[in-house]
């Protein structure tokens, strides 16, 4: 167990090591965006001496190294900044600011109910669609299972959300076709709103779950151990779910985490669609005005979701094997 | 008494390239309750298939074109699957090859053991449970009680052989197939496995199919045997008859495989510098000390082999003189002058004096070059050879071999036999033009008359060229019919070391006797023997412990 803790231990290390790289990439990057907050929100208005007032005042005159370690010490005592956008120039510095947490907080709270709706049903259909093509391998449900979740990933986003409006919005008035969901709504409530949404991300990442599942099991229906349980006469069920898919689930993990992230950072197409309001269109809307603490902040937290689920799906991939659960 | 299991003119074709290709050519097959039946022949003969054929079932790409399989009046060959499944596990079952592979990592012994009866319904779960420990301790299972609740990669492989007899066992078939479940155990543990396995399968008057390439193990397990030749039947006919009578051609030349024996040379003049010589080298993997004070020398033109199970340091001693793994004490000399240990430090020419040859052929060559540019590789870089002159030398090299050059020449490694990839190994050393080659265990994959083949080959180009070998090896066969002299290892010691002839004559070291005494010999009652003179608990690794 002792060995396990260590291997578990290193991987984190390793993965703050990665989110610390990753937030050096992520400041130069912004700041070398073109254009200029200050100049951005002056508009026609802006002369040189207002716009050199507002850079002082957020202390973008300072140099970038200074202003990198300022971000990153607030980072790391969970001060995210202060959102320019909502910056009141009469009194600056006074009551009504907005901080940067205060913006993203209830944002990304609705990014991983989607996210999460959407994993509890794409998962389990992916995992089972996968198993069931690798049981009925080269049949005609394979083939249509496989054609099905291929075309569907291949459409863009928006298509196959209109799509669905079109089917279970308009034709036949099941879900709502708009996701507005706020504060203080009713679970169930907020359930429905979302449901178009998360089917759409369901179909989107669905795909590629199912044929990995699919994959790994068949790749493993040549090995001894497979043949041997099929020379004890169990059944084909039995014989993939209980012997082949408890050795492929290192792939089929890894697969789930990518895609899970994606849900977590790749959504702003859908959420714009649904006019749901996520982290996604947050970002995009940051970018825009030159916010550059959110779009910072943003970064960070999209990063921080990659490197965590793929450390979680190591993790669990490590624990799925024997050999490391129980050294000899 | 009717038949348990009756086969009829049975066909069997494979898929390659397109099209079906016959793989049993018309094999017929009787067997009584109780009754052992021994198959055997050269890799590609076709026994696993039939044995397979014989459960009813076929591997991917591969079909029963005709004839019949009867098992106690059901035809497997028409049967549906569910009916086959109903047999499978239950009345007929298998016990593989390579234990470590056919049994689940994913789950723990016991639990692979309990889940055929429990699906067919036979017992539940809890008696299933104490029927195992209880083969278990009739297989002479260390820990029986425990031992179960363990992971696969947690159990030895003599012992996982065990325990997948133990699983073959657990509804009590009338019929068990054995497909080669000793050719990947050492001696010591090989004789371990064939008495429990004999002694259960006794007990409980289980039929079986006892497949397997050895003929001396055929000899204690069968009452009767078969002999196939590329899906053709040579002849049957029972243990004794076949051993003191054999009919065909083919099954004499089997036979006399065993007998190929080098002539004696003359013993190493006094005072004569060894090609190489090993002096007291201690080496560890990590902080482990995995060999201890190992010293021997290998004259010109001699062959050491030297012998021990798997663990006992063979390999890893190899790999200090190549310079792979440096030792952590003693060192390594070459004509009397000391090597640098690490092989990076070594010169160019001192490299090229010591080459190696490997077990599988099939991973030692790449797979995307072919067989011109694997062996003028070497004769490039350490002879310096370009165009027309390595071209020639190539050649040269595979008339060495007795393989005509312009047939192989373009080849790629998968379109040979694993006797003349091997052939290849041996041309890719001699292209250095070393003095000394390392072989590792370079016959233990191939059938015995290709092996043999292997053998006459080295032994020929030694004389010819004067190469010394040091041949790595478990098998004690090998080693009376090339080795000159013999290096006795265990646990990373050298236990025993001299010339071949005092080593094969008693008195011997009590774990060399031990080695010596557990090689099968073709005289059926051998085992039997065996086991009055030791005991049923004194024989492989439980002697070996005691030592």
């Amino acid at each position: 167990m002792s060995s396990l803790l260590r291997i578990i231990l290193h991987r984190l290390g390793l993965g703050l090591v990665t989110l610390f790289v990753v937030s050096i990439v992520i400041f130069v990057a912004v700041n070398l965006l073109p254009g200029d907050f200050a100049e951005a929100i002056l508009g026609q208005g802006a002369t040189p001496e207002s716009v050199a007032k507002i850079r002082e005042d957020l202390g973008l005159d300072q140099g970038m190294v200074v202003r990198y370690f300022q971000w990153l010490s607030g980072m790391l005592t969970l001060d995210l900044g202060t959102s320019f956008a909502q910056l009141n120039f009469a009194n600056f510095g006074g009551a009504g600011t907005v901080t940067v947490a205060d913006q993203i907080a209830p944002r990304l709270a609705n990014t991983l109910f989607l996210a999460s709706v959407t994993a509890c049903i794409a998962v389990p259909l992916a995992v089972t669609l996968g198993i069931l093509a690798a049981l009925y391998r080269n049949t005609a449900f394979d083939r249509a299972a496989n054609i099905f979740t291929l075309s569907s990933i291949s459409s863009p986003e928006f298509f196959m959300a209109y799509v669905l409006i079109l089917f279970l919005a308009v034709l036949n008035p099941i879900f709502p076709s708009l996701s507005n969901i706020f504060e203080g709504m009713a679970f169930s409530e907020r359930l429905e709103k979302s449901m178009l949404p998360a089917l759409t991300l369901t179909l989107v990442v669905t795909a590629h779950m199912m044929r990995m599942t699919r994959a790994a099991i068949i790749n493993l229906l040549a090995s001894p151990y497979i043949e041997m349980a099929r020379l004890k006469g169990l059944s084909p069920m039995r014989v993939i779910v209980k012997h082949a898919l408890p050795n492929a689930l290192a792939p089929i993990i890894n697969v789930i985490a990518l895609n899970l992230a994606y849900l977590i950072t790749g959504v702003v197409v859908v959420e714009v669609v649904f006019v749901y309001p996520g982290i996604g269109q947050l970002f995009v809307d940051s970018v825009k005005i030159r916010d550059i603490p959110v779009v910072q902040a943003c970064c960070l937290i999209f990063a921080a979701a990659y490197i965590l689920l793929n450390l979680t799906a190591d993790i669990l991939s490590i624990v799925s094997n024997p050999r490391l659960r129980h050294p000899k | 008494m009717t038949n348990l299991l009756t086969i009829k003119g049975l066909k069997i074709e494979g898929r390659s390239d397109e099209t079906w290709n016959p793989i049993i050519n018309g094999v017929d097959l009787e067997l009584k309750k109780g009754e052992v039946l021994g198959l055997i022949g050269e890799s590609g003969a076709g026994k696993s298939t039939i044995g397979l054929a014989a459960m009813g079932y076929t591997r991917d790409g591969v079909r029963i074109s005709d004839g019949s399989v009867d098992f106690d009046g059901v035809d497997l060959v028409n049967a549906s699957a569910a009916v086959k499944r109903s047999l499978l596990g239950k009345r007929i079952a298998y016990v593989a090859q390579s234990a470590a592979a056919s049994f689940n990592p994913a789950h723990k012994l016991i639990d692979q053991h309990t889940e055929g009866p429990v699906q067919h319904g036979v017992s539940n779960r809890g008696t299933s449970v104490e029927d195992g420990i209880e083969l278990y301790r009739k297989l002479r299972l260390p820990n029986p009680d425990e031992i179960g609740f363990r992971y696969p990669h947690q159990v030895s492989g003599g012992q996982l052989q065990r325990a997948m007899t133990a699983m073959a066992m657990s509804c009590r078939p009338d019929l068990i197939i054995f497909d080669e479940p000793t050719t990947a155990l050492d001696v010591t543990t090989q004789i371990e496995v064939l008495a429990s396995i004999r002694e259960i399968v006794e007990e409980f008057d289980t039929a079986a199919i006892y497949i397997t390439h050895d003929l001396a193990v055929v000899a204690q397990m069968a009452d009767k045997i078969k002999v196939l030749l590329r899906g053709d039947e040579v002849e049957e006919s029972d243990t004794r008859t076949m051993l003191s009578a054999p009919k065909e051609d083919y099954t004499k030349s089997l036979w006399a495989v065993r007998e190929f024996q080098r002539p004696e040379k003359p013993p190493v003049e006094k005072g004569a510098v060894p090609v190489v010589s090993v002096r007291g080298v201690t080496a560890a993997y990590g902080t482990t000390d995995v060999l201890h004070d190992v010293s021997f020398d290998i004259h010109a033109g001699r062959t050491v082999a030297v012998v021990g199970e798997s663990g006992s340091g063979k390999s890893t001693t190899a790999r200090c003189i190549t310079g792979l793994l440096p030792p952590r004490m003693g060192e390594i000399a070459f004509d009397g002058q000391p090597l640098p240990s690490d092989y990076r430090k070594r010169t160019k020419d001192q490299l090229r004096q010591a080459q190696m040859i490997y077990q599988m052929a099939d991973t030692a060559l790449n797979p995307r070059k072919t067989i011109g540019q694997i062996i003028g590789r070497p004769v490039e870089f350490y002879g310096g050879l370009k165009g027309a002159k390595r071209r020639e030398r190539v050649n040269e090299l595979l008339d060495q071999i007795e393989l005509e050059p312009s047939k192989y020449y373009n080849r790629l490694p998968s379109e040979l036999s694993g006797g003349q990839k091997q052939r290849i190994g041996i041309a890719r050393a001699l292209a250095a033009e070393p003095k000394f080659i390392i072989c590792d265990e370079v016959t233990s994959a191939l059938d015995q008359l290709v092996a043999e083949g292997i053998l006459r080959l080295l032994a020929d180009l030694q004389d010819k060229l004067g190469l010394s070998y040091m041949f790595i090896t478990h098998d004690l066969a090998t080693v009376k019919s090339i080795a000159d002299e013999v290096v006795v290892m265990k646990n990373g010691k050298v236990v025993e070391q001299g010339p071949k002839v005092e080593m094969f004559t008693p008195p011997h070291h009590a774990y060399t006797d031990l080695l010596l005494s557990s090689v099968p010999e073709m005289d059926p009652d051998w085992l039997n023997d065996l086991l009055k003179e030791r005991g049923v608990d004194n024989i492989g690794d439980a002697a070996v412990d005691k030592m």
